[in-house]
């Protein structure tokens, strides 16, 4: 009962989501300079998510590079097939295939994070649930009727959507948390207040699914603009010459300028 | 006769190098009270040269097929050396010229620049500002994501409105029936080659007929009217040393604003990369909100004001066609708002204010709230215009210096 209203209490914000027309994204803290963060990431990515999604305009040496994993332990772990260190992330499967299986093709994920934003894919990935009227059981709370496989739901287990206790506030006095039915409330529209909560634990408890998540986001948002941290770092001397160059420039105005008045 | 006056005078003897020189910048005066306003023509013209420049390194890598595109321009991001440098300078340059662009014509609007005898300077900066949309609509293009395919498909059947021939010229602009790879390799050659012939020779006769007149300054007063005796300004100072010394402080300036946003806030926000334009051009899948880039969006509002698309196409081009007569609406005797009436001075103020909300409207979806204030907005542009001529004519002014103020 205890992990329920924790895993609740994380899924808080998706209850707001409910309140509210719009879709509330929880906060997503991307770190690309969290090297272990993004080397997890890009292993889940390869074991959960390359199946069906290329990065087609990335290279693998470049992101083994960029992560500091070795040519070999890239080539043995996450190099699929024939595939070159050199050569792009594609995929095998054929467009025309996987829109036949999953009504649309699985989109190409390089730049996903540029389109979508950290926060959307962190709370995407965690907004599972089951749905029996979908041709894979799952549907989505971020992406209605999406039409992708809970692929990760080994890992996060069985999610539902329905009443569930939510904590409201916290007891002036005595600190504790106050808790009250969702469904007790209603949206705009006066339906009742459904929320997101686990039905059947997964091989990992609620936070270690999130810090799942929160990996393989992490290293897509590196994904699609591999180039960020060496912006930033240039960016910084730049910078700094300019400040540094105002200097001569303004005296050099100021002593041409001297006499006129 | 040092070597290298003999080798300049062998050359001025077949190309005046040093008259030229002279002319336009050590022997060119130019009011000594020009102000931070009028920094911004310069900066627009340090843009030019950073889209030119940037734009011709581009093109090595740029595939422009429908096909190619998209991955070409992240294979510039990704395997190019310094691609990305390359492609950031090219997107960011294009909103900060637009940027330089709005605030140098602001500054024509409050010292009065396009007045007798300047009609011609301004006429031409609105051909230069005509062909810079443009050029920036066909450059938004090519990299062929779902804002640079939809974009062009809003813009482009604006034509259709257009009665009897719209439907024909819409497949000829488009080379096909569907925007395509025909449409992408068109706008490239435009893009790249005819464009920007155009608007260089445009800056050239805008350059060229500043220099014949002189420049404006904050004041508004003709600074030729009191010489010394050997025929020189008594307010003027030669634009060479003086104004390139002050115009490099500017530039560090500028480039430090410019230099943050390509190293640090290259996306703007989505203002200056749109999100959706990460995502390849799909023409199956319209997305949900349509928003032209910012530097449009006043007269994307204006048209969509109006319900009736070819009433929308003729209000939008009224409102870009009635900046080019702007000279003979403003029948004012003083240039500068300095002189000018009060009502005068909050209607610039007013007009300016209008002219952002129009532009961040325009990346607004049109509803509620919003299509209000777009109406209200558009009202008050076209109203701006319209009472102009008879609120400078009739308007008490404040006399006039004899001589600039500083």
């Amino acid at each position: 009962m205890k992990s329920l209203i924790a895993v609740i209490f994380a899924l808080l914000p998706s209850f707001v989501l409910a309140a509210g027309g719009n879709v509330h994204l929880d906060d997503m803290k991307v770190d690309l300079e969290d090297n272990a963060s993004l080397q997890r990431g890009a292993k889940y990515f390869a074991n959960y998510c390359m199946g069906c999604h290329s990065t087609k305009f990335a290279r693998y040496n470049r992101v083994a590079r960029d992560l500091g994993i070795p040519d070999d332990v890239m080539m043995d772990n996450l190099v699929f097939a024939e595939a070159k260190i050199g050569n792009l992330m594609e995929i095998a499967m054929r467009p025309e295939d996987s829109k036949k299986w999953f009504g649309a093709t699985p989109p190409d994920l390089t730049l996903v994070a540029r389109v979508r934003g950290a926060d959307w894919l962190y709370t995407y990935l965690r907004s599972f649930y089951s749905d029996e009227s979908r041709p894979y059981g799952v549907n989505n709370t971020v992406f209605k009727d999406v039409g992708m496989p809970h692929v990760l739901a080994d890992l996060q287990g069985k999610q539902v959507k329905g009443c569930a206790p939510v904590v409201i506030g916290f007891d002036p006095l005595t600190g504790r948390e106050l808790k009250e039915d969702s469904c007790a409330r209603e949206d705009h529209d006066g339906h009742p207040i459904e929320v997101l909560y686990l039905e059947e634990k997964g091989q990992l408890d609620a936070a270690e699914y999130d810090k799942v998540v929160a990996d393989i986001t992490n290293f897509l948002v590196y994904m699609a603009e591999p180039m960020a941290l060496d912006r930033k770092r240039i960016g910084f001397w730049v910078l700094l010459f300019l400040a540094i160059l105002f200097v001569p420039v303004y005296y050099l105005n100021r002593e041409f300028w001297r006499g006129i008045h | 006769m040092s070597k290298l006056s003999a080798f300049m005078g062998w050359i001025d003897h077949r190309l005046p190098v040093t008259a030229t020189f002279e002319k336009h910048m050590s022997k060119y005066y130019a009011p000594k009270n020009l102000n931070f306003w009028y920094f911004f023509g310069v900066f627009s013209f340090l843009m030019l040269a950073n889209q030119i420049l940037t734009g011709v390194w581009l093109t090595m890598s740029f595939t422009p097929s429908a096909e190619q595109a998209f991955a070409s321009v992240e294979y510039i991001m990704r395997d190019v050396e310094f691609g990305w440098l390359i492609r950031y300078m090219h997107s960011t340059g294009a909103s900060f010229f637009f940027i330089a662009i709005y605030m140098h014509m602001f500054r024509g609007l409050i010292y009065g620049s396009y007045q007798k005898p300047r009609e011609l300077i301004w006429v031409f900066g609105m051909a230069i500002y005509l062909m810079l949309m443009a050029e920036a609509f066909m450059g938004y293009v090519l990299p062929w994501g779902q804002m640079s395919y939809w974009g062009a498909q809003v813009i482009i059947s604006l034509f259709s409105a257009i009665p009897v021939v719209g439907d024909d010229l819409v497949t000829w602009i488009k080379g096909d029936f569907l925007i395509s790879g025909i449409t992408l390799n068109r706008f490239f050659a435009l893009h790249v080659i005819a464009l920007p012939l155009v608007i260089v020779a445009l800056v050239f006769m805008h350059i060229l007929a500043l220099h014949e007149v002189g420049s404006n300054n904050p004041d508004g007063v003709d600074i030729k009217k009191y010489k010394d005796e050997e025929g020189r300004p008594l307010d003027g100072i030669p634009f060479h040393p003086y104004y390139t010394v002050h115009d490099l402080v500017g530039i560090v300036v500028f480039l430090f604003v410019f230099c943050f946003v390509i190293f640090f806030w290259p996306e703007g926000n989505g203002y200056f990369l749109e999100h959706a334009n990460f995502e390849q051009a799909n023409g199956l899948k319209t997305p949900e909100h349509i928003a032209p880039v910012w530097y449009f969006g006043a007269f994307y509002t204006i048209l969509r004001v109006v319900p009736d698309k070819l009433g929308g196409v003729i209000l939008m081009g009224a409102a870009i066609a009635v900046l080019f007569v702007l000279p003979w609406l403003d029948r004012s005797p003083v240039k500068s708002w300095r002189y000018k009436g009060w009502i005068s001075r909050i209607n610039l103020v007013l007009f300016g204010l209008f002219f952002i909300l129009l532009t961040w409207l325009g990346t607004q979806p049109a509803t509620g709230i919003y299509a209000t204030l777009g109406l209200i907005s558009t009202i008050i542009y076209f109203a701006w215009f319209i009472t102009l001529p008879f609120i400078s004519a009739k308007e008490k002014t404040k006399p006039v210096p004899e001589r600039v103020t500083g």
